[in-house]
Formats: structure tokens, C-alpha cells, sequence
């Protein structure tokens, strides 16, 4: 049976980033079933060429956390008098910090990379969800080395799979350990407490509970909160100056290792990988949520971190509070009880199986009801990807997207608290944001977007961009090609209103296509 | 949640407020800017009780170290003293225009940062369902009518403070300010007026953002913009207070401004005299010193109002920071504020007491300071007031005196 029109735009709508020039006639064309299947099943779904060689033609996003850590970070990793790792020659030494400021601007370049070309747009929703709800930031000092590396490693791998899994894979990842801060939470009396790894810090195992897992009202106290943070003691990363006891040995040892051929590789094993130092855990027994978890020495104390793992992942205000806003983030502001019971049922019944929640999620009446498709304000993030696709513009700078998220608020990767960004109506939809997306929708509908420029990274300065950020030097009008509004209006699908096609018949052709992406209806999905 | 047993007996024998106290200012046309400092800055070493015996043994290495000493803290009153970046501060304190409320805080126990937000932000701690900000509330009770501009917050989103029923405008943070955009030239203009002429939320937000827009261009026109190198979170702020007091100064009708600045989350490495916490308060400082210099004669019926969601732990931790604790300082300065004096009742840092055992208690109600403020600044009526702040009888205490009659 062919599918509706109006259901194939909401799937593109809801479950990507919106349809690309002939996205809804493939749906209508395969059904919506099969679609859902490969969505749901996403290495169904070869990546164009194009997209690959964009990702293959960046240098540092395939970097592991180590590998980042030893390449791009901090000279302290290495002994007073020791060359950096460019070697000898100051020139190659500069290009090493110069090329630290790629870091983040590649992240961030493959990111919307896939959201416009991918065919797996459900992967990057959940990845977009999913990193969210993990949220780290790119400023905070070391995380702006592992941006990617966090992304590729604790989030991808697991979006669709369990949710116990993500949650240790975030857990686990230095750029989490970092971000908040339990790399340095120490047992007070401990044999490793000295220096700055002195005693408890609450703060990851705070929003362990708050945000990942338990949620706000999830019938945690401030006891099970400084329970949870003994119990975490001791987890934190190796590498010199991380606490881990190997700040003398490391010194010569990456001196010799690096003289080897794969010496890099070997010694970012060492660096800044998970590490549990049993040397600064809390050795005694603590009560979380009403159970006795058992102290443990020795390297066995890293269970008692998991077993409260395991009892957060599995406990039902999680399956509740992931379920809320997976339903929130693809539904509504004010997603149905119903749904967010089936869901999380879904979840129960499979240990926290992401996929199995998702079909949940698009297979229920309240995801289906026509009466709401076309109904959520976009956020900014939304709203500038799925204006760049419906464009179906060439886009090789992805510096004036990213530019435009962050002046609307934002800015990718760099949300500073760990709450991440919302996601509703309430918390976009203002005054200003409105100009601003039109402003945007102008520049981009008449062609005057310097999208089809080769990146420039290294003008790239990003905190500025994400702090104060200026519209980008707009193409030459000689120079510039509109985006054609027929085009837009049959890639976009039947959403423009009789109003706004008369607005945009009447107008000049630079403003056509800037009317429609401007459009109301272009602002919700 | 209520307050600890030894708050209440801090706030003992105080009195409720008298509606009739506050007539006498409301003729004058009073302003509120409030500067919200998301991730609960550490109030302890902003305003330092470096007199109470348990303040240093508290914090072996980021205690702010007593007047005098080589980085100490700059006297108040005998009692406490201010960190010594907010140096630029001081002449506001000498000339009575600065005053601190210690011990404020929230009466819910939340030490959630976004809880916690949420709740100075509606001004009904632990009522999760309330749909507004106070902010927005009080634009409601102000003479009307009410213009998007009459209420701005600086930054690309509109905060709880001030979302509601009532209209309110952002303005971008730096530059963008007063930048024109295509919206600016009439063709454009009027095929977009075209698509927004509804009554649904969106055509509403977009003539409100249009109006605010050509407003504040016309008021920003000739500013001299200075440049600020893409610095650190509250290094724009001072440009940024530059800005909306041009704004101020240009449209009488803007009553109320609204900041947030980030990064006071400082649960590792905090420092103390220099460090993380100083270079943040440094440009904080120096940006209230802007908003009231450039204020000019507007800073006499304005009062700037500084908080913060909680405190933090009255000890350090094993991180060289700080925890999420409970009680807080507020401060407030402007022409009519009775200052030069730090309010509320100190209720000790002895381990027993200590919020649970930890943290600052709270002796003030964030509403009851704030109370003071619209009550006998904005010329706020008791009735008034209970339509802002639901549900909380205010008690004035040594706040009556807060702003000067």
C-alpha cells in the first residue's frame, strides 16, 4: 500500500532532519514499514560516497581518546626538556598546536556532515538524543581534545543497542570522568589521596543519578548521593599527572616508546584510558537506595561501581525518565502518558533495549495521529539542518550552520551544564529567535551563504563564534545563486499553506526561497 | 520542605511587612535589573565571614584570608569582608549604594542546579508546575501597557524569569546588538509581514521580535561598539551592561533587565584569592561598575539585584572546590539602596549550625529580600505581591530598611 504523502514528510520530519529533494517519494515508493526496518537497522544502509570521502578527508575525528590526548594535549604530559610531539623542528611543533584548534571544528564538521547526507537519520537523531542526554563540553578544558572521540566511542556504538551499555561506555570515558569531575574523586583517608585527589566529589554522581538515569524526582537523597560518590571513588583514567601512580614511570618509558614504530599508538594505550585506581577507592560499605553495596579492596572495588550501575540502569523511575524524554524529543512537549508507559514497559521487559523502545515509540497511535504531524517548533539545531537539506544545497563550509545554531542558542557541543539542551517549544520559541532564524532563511534561500567554500578551519576561532556570535561575509549578490522555490516546494513536501505560496508568488526571485524556509510552517515539523 | 529549625529561630521576632511602609515610593518610577549567576556561586568567598572562627578551618586552601593579609579579603564592617577581585566594587560600598542579604537562599532543599534555577526563577520553590517566571508576573502589576521592550534579557533565549503571558524581548549578547539584518529593508519586511499575521504564537513572537529589533537598533545607533577578542564566559558582561544601560537610558519604559552569566561551578581547583572563582568575578565586578556609571541619572531609580541558585559547601572538597550546598548572598546595589551594610541573620558555620550538617543555612527567603525590593522600590502593593510570589508572607526583618524610604 503506498504511503500517505503527509506520513512520509513526518517520518523525514520527526525521525531525521527533515526530507531532502526526493526523500518522500523513496518513502512512498518502499512503504513506510520498510523504511521504519531500515531506519531501525541502519548498517542496512550504505553511506554515499560523498559522505564518506568528506569523513575519511578529516584528519583527527578517527583519533581514540589517547590518541588525541598524547597528540594534541597538554605539554605537561611530557618531562621538562622533553621536544613535543612534532618533534625538534619548531615549525612542526607549531603545526601540533595549530592543528589542536582542528579538534573541535572537525568534530563538529562531521556531525552536521551526516545530518545533511547521511541516509541513517534515525542513527543521527539518536545520536544527536543520546549525546545530549550525556551531555559534555567542549570548553572545559581536556574535553576539547575528545569531542569526537566521545561521540564515536561512548555514544555511536550503542544508540541503538543497550542502554546499560551507554550508560558504562559514558561512565567509563575520560571525557565524561573529566567533564565531571570524577577522575579526582578520592577516598579522604585513602593510600591515594594527596595533591588535588584529596577527597569525595559529588558532582558526577549527582547527575548520574539526575539526569542519566533516576531522573529529579527519581526517590534519590543527598545520602545516596554521597553513597554513590564513595562508591565511585578510584575511577578516573592513567597517564601522568591523572592520579593513577604512573606519573614517575611515564617520563622515559614515552620517551623510548615513541622512538619505536608504534610507539604513539602504545603509549596512548596508557593515557587517559579508563583506569580504576583501587589505591584511592572507598574500601568501606555504603547504602544506596536501600541496598548495602559491599566495600571491596583491590581491584575488585571497581564492582561495586558496577553493581550500582546495573541497579540504576534497571531501576523503573529510569525506564520512566528515559522514556519521557525520548517521547518528549520525538513526540511532543507533553508526550501521552500512554506512550511514555509503553515505552517504558518496552524497556523494562528488555533490559533497556534502545531499539525495541524506539519501535515502540513509532509504531503507537500517539506518534501516528495526523492531527499532530506538522505541530513541534523546531529547535535551532533542527531548524538550520533541515533548511540546509531542503535546500539541497552543495555544502562544504559548515561554518555559517554552526554559526547560526550558536547565535540561536544552540551552539553544537557546547552546551556548558550537564542537563544538555531542551528540546520544547517553551524553550526556543521567543521573539528574537524569530528574526534570527528569518534572517538566516533570507541569506540562505538567495544563495548568499558562503556554504560552498573550502572549510577554513584554521580561522576558526570557535569560542568566539559560540560566545559572540556575527553573521558570516555574505557570497557577492553578482555572485550568488537562489535556491530554486519550486524545487524547495516539491522537496520540502505539501507543507506550505495557500497563503504563504501567494506571498512567494508575488515576490522577488532572491526572497522566494528565503519566504518558504521563513515560512511557519517550515518552523514546526 | 521547610527551613531548619535554626533559620526559623534566626528569623524569630521578626515582624511581618506593613502594607502601608512601601506607598511613599510608589509615585517614583522605579527599575530592577537582576543578574543571575547560573551554577551557584560560592557566596562564602564572595563575601567572606572571615571573623567566624570556622570560615579558614573550613577551607585550608581556598579561604580568603583575613583584611590585611597579602591577598585578603577588602573590609566591610568588621565582620565580612569581599573577595579582593571585586576591588572596583568598593566605592559603591563606601558611598552606601551597595548592599549585601547573607544567608539567602531557597527554602526547597534541592541541590539539582536546574531545580534549584527553576525554582528562584518561578519564585515558587518545590511548585514544579508553574508555568511563568516572577519577573514576567511583575511585568504584569507595572502600569500598563506593556511593550515587548518594556522587559529585555540580554542572550539568544528568553530565561524562565521572565517567560509568561506578559511580552518581554531578548537582545543578543556583544555586537549583534544593534546589527541590522534583511528584515530591515521594506520589501523584505512587508512579504514577511505577509506570513505572520495570525494570532498564533509564532506570528505573535515575530512581531514582538520585529518591534523589539528596530528598537533597539535605533537606541544603539552611534554606540561605540568595542571589540572583546571572543573571551571567556562572563568577560562580555561588562560590554553587555554597557549596552543595556544605553538601552535603559534611551526608553523609559524598559523597567526590567535581566543577565545570566555561566561558569561558577567550581567543584575543582576554585582558588582563592586568584584562580577560577577570581577571574570570573573580576569582569562581574567591573560590568556592575559599567551598568551603574553608564546608567548615569537612571542608576538613582534603579536597584541591580546579584543572585544565585544555592551556595556551596562550607567546606572544600578532596577536589580543591567546592559541593553544592544550600545558603547564599545576594547582593544589591543601587541609587536608593540603604547600603554599606550587610543584611540577614548570620547563623554561624559551626559544624551543628550547618544546613544538614554542611552547608550554609538559610536565615532569609530568597522572596522576602526580593519582596523588599518590589515593595518599596517598585512601589509593589501587598496584594500585588502575593500574585508574583504565591503562597509567601513576606517578612521584612532587617530588610524594611533595604532601600532607603
Amino acid at each position: 500500500m503506498a504511503t500517505d504523502p503527509a506520513l512520509a514528510r513526518h517520518l523525514m520530519d520527526r525521525l531525521g532532519y527533515g526530507p531532502r529533494s526526493g526523500d518522500i517519494a523513496q518513502i512512498q515508493k518502499d512503504g513506510a514499514d520498510r523504511w521504519l526496518d531500515r531506519q531501525l537497522t541502519p548498517e542496512t544502509l550504505p553511506l554515499p560516497a560523498v559522505l564518506t570521502a568528506r569523513l575519511n578527508a578529516l584528519t583527527t575525528t578517527k583519533l581514540n581518546a589517547a590518541e588525541a590526548f598524547v597528540t594534541y594535549g597538554p605539554p605537561s604530559v611530557r618531562q621538562p626538556g622533553e621536544p613535543p610531539l612534532g618533534g625538534q623542528n619548531p615549525e612542526a611543533a607549531k603545526a601540533v598546536v595549530q592543528n589542536g584548534r582542528l579538534l573541535a571544528a572537525e568534530a563538529i564538521d562531521a556531525r552536521i556532515s551526516r545530518a545533511l547526507m547521511s541516509p541513517r537519520q534515525l542513527e543521527e537523531r539518536l545520536v544527536e538524543f543520546w549525546f545530549n542526554h550525556f551531555n559534555v563540553f567542549v570548553n572545559k578544558g581536556l574535553d576539547r581534545l575528545w569531542i569526537a572521540a566521545y561521540e564515536n566511542e561512548a555514544i555511536r556504538p550503542h544508540v541503538f543497542g543497550k542502554f546499560r551499555d551507554l550508560l558504562t561506555a559514558t561512565a567509563k570515558h575520560p571525557a565524561m570522568l573529566f567533564y565531571l569531575d570524577n577522575w579526582q574523586n578520592t577516598a579522604p583517608d585513602s593510600p591515594g589521596a594527596r595533591g588535588n585527589f584529596k577527597g569525595l566529589n559529588e558532582n558526577y554522581a549527582r547527575e548520574l543519578m539526575e539526569l542519566h538515569t533516576l531522573g529529579v524526582n527519581g526517590g534519590y537523597s543527598q545520602d545516596d548521593v554521597v553513597a554513590l560518590a564513595r562508591i565511585l571513588t578510584g575511577w578516573g583514567y592513567g597517564g601522568a599527572g591523572a592520579g593513577g601512580g604512573q606519573q614517575r614511570q611515564l617520563g622515559p618509558i614515552a620517551r623510548r616508546m615513541l622512538d619505536q614504530p608504534d610507539g604513539l599508538h602504545r603509549l596512548a594505550r596508557m593515557a587517559r584510558t579508563f583506569h580504576f585506581n583501587p589505591d584511592r577507592h572507598d574500601t568501606g560499605d555504603k547504602t544506596l537506595l536501600g541496598r548495602i553495596i559491599k566495600g571491596r579492596s583491590g581491584d575488585s572495588g571497581i564492582d561495586e561501581g558496577e553493581q550500582a550501575l546495573d541497579m540504576l540502569a534497571r531501576a523503573p523511575a529510569t525506564a520512566k525518565h528515559i522514556s519521557f524524554k525520548l517521547a518528549q524529543f520525538f513526540v511532543a512537549d507533553e508526550p501521552s502518558p500512554a506512550l511514555v508507559d509503553a515505552m517504558a514497559k518496552t524497556f523494562h521487559d528488555t533490559d533497556g533495549d534502545i531499539r525495541a523502545v524506539m519501535k515502540t515509540l513509532v509504531k503507537h497511535p500517539s506518534f501516528r495521529d495526523p492531527a499532530a504531524f506538522g505541530t513541534r517548533f523546531k529547535t535551532p539545531y533542527h531548524y538550520v539542518l533541515s533548511a540546509a537539506r531542503a535546500a539541497d544545497v552543495p555544502v562544504r563550509n559548515v561554518k555559517p550552520l554552526f554559526g547560526t545554531m550558536a547565535a540561536l542558542g544552540q551552539p553544537l557541543y557546547a552546551c556548558q551544564t550537564p542537563d544538555g539542551f531542551k528540546c520544547t517549544e517553551a524553550a526556543w520559541l521567543n521573539a528574537d529567535s524569530m528574526t534570527r532564524r528569518i534572517s538566516f532563511a533570507i541569506a540562505l534561500g538567495a544563495g548568499r551563504l558562503p556554504l560552498d567554500l573550502d572549510p577554513d578551519f584554521k580561522g576558526l576561532r570557535l569560542r568566539q563564534l559560540q560566545q559572540r556570535p556575527e553573521p558570516p561575509t555574505p557570497v557577492p549578490a553578482e555572485a550568488a545563486i537562489p535556491i530554486s522555490a519550486d524545487k524547495l516546494i516539491a522537496a520540502a513536501g505539501r507543507r506550505f499553506s495557500a497563503n504563504t505560496l501567494a506571498v512567494v508568488n508575488e515576490a522577488a526571485p532572491t526572497l522566494k526561497s528565503g519566504l518558504l524556509l521563513g515560512s511557519p510552517e517550515f518552523m514546526r515539523c | 520542605m521547610t527551613l531548619s529549625r535554626r533559620s526559623l529561630l534566626a528569623q524569630a521576632g521578626v515582624l511581618p511587612l506593613s502594607a502601608h511602609a512601601f506607598a511613599a515610593s510608589a509615585a517614583t518610577p522605579g527599575r530592577l535589573i537582576v543578574v543571575f549567576l547560573r551554577g551557584a556561586v560560592d557566596g562564602l568567598n564572595v563575601v567572606v565571614p572571615y571573623s567566624d572562627h570556622d570560615y579558614a578551618i573550613a577551607r585550608p586552601t581556598i579561604a580568603i584570608a583575613p583584611p590585611g593579609a597579602v591577598g585578603g579579603a577588602l573590609d566591610l564592617d568588621g565582620t565580612f569582608g569581599l573577595h579582593p577581585s571585586l576591588a572596583s566594587l568598593m566605592p559603591l560600598w563606601t558611598e552606601r549604594k551597595l548592599a549585601f542579604v547573607h544567608a539567602m537562599g531557597s527554602p526547597d532543599p534541592s541541590r539539582s542546579h536546574f531545580d534549584a534555577q527553576d525554582n528562584m526563577e518561578t519564585g515558587t520553590p518545590g511548585a514544579k508546575t508553574t508555568g511563568d517566571g516572577w519577573m514576567n508576573r511583575l511585568i504584569g502589576v507595572l502600569p500598563a501597557p506593556h511593550k515587548v521592550t518594556d522587559a529585555i534579557a540580554f542572550g539568544p533565549t528568553m530565561p524562565r524569569i521572565l517567560s509568561g503571558k506578559q511580552p518581554a524581548g531578548t537582545v543578543p549578547n556583544g555586537r549583534g546588538a544593534g546589527a541590522q539584518t534583511p528584515l530591515d529593508r521594506p520589501l523584505i519586511n512587508a512579504a514577511f509581514d505577509r506570513l505572520y499575521t495570525g494570532d498564533d504564537a509564532l506570528s505573535h513572537a515575530y512581531r514582538d521580535g520585529l518591534a523589539a529589533h528596530k528598537q533597539v537598533v535605533a537606541e544603539l545607533q552611534g554606540e561605540m561598539m568595542q571589540a572583546d577578542n571572543g573571551a571567556p564566559s562572563s568577560a562580555g558582561f561588562p560590554s553587555d551592561a554597557g549596552r543595556m544601560a544605553t538601552l535603559m537610558r534611551q526608553d523609559p519604559s524598559l523597567k526590567l533587565g535581566f543577565f545570566a552569566l555561566g561558569g561558577w561551578d567550581t567543584h575543582v581547583n576554585q582558588g582563592g584569592a586568584d584562580g577560577q572563582l577570581d577571574q570570573r568575578l573580576k569582569p562581574l565586578g567591573d560590568g556592575l561598575v559599567a551598568l551603574a556609571r553608564d546608567l548615569g541619572p537612571v542608576f538613582d531609580e534603579t536597584v541591580i539585584v546579584v543572585m544565585s541558585e544555592f551556595g556551596r559547601t562550607v567546606h572544600e572538597n578532596g577536589n580543591r572546590g567546592t559541593d553544592h550546598g544550600h545558603g547564599n548572598v545576594m547582593w544589591v546595589l543601587g541609587g536608593r539602596v540603604a547600603g554599606g551594610r550587610v543584611y540577614g541573620a548570620w547563623p554561624g558555620l559551626a559544624l551543628e549550625q550547618l544546613y544538614e550538617g554542611r552547608d550554609l543555612a538559610v536565615t532569609t527567603d530568597f522572596r522576602t529580600a526580593l519582596s523588599a525590593v518590589l515593595m518599596h522600590h517598585l512601589g509593589v502593593t501587598s496584594t500585588q505581591l502575593a500574585e508574583i510570589f504565591p503562597g509567601h508572607t513576606p517578612t521584612s526583618g532587617d530588610l524594611s530598611s533595604l532601600i532607603a524610604a
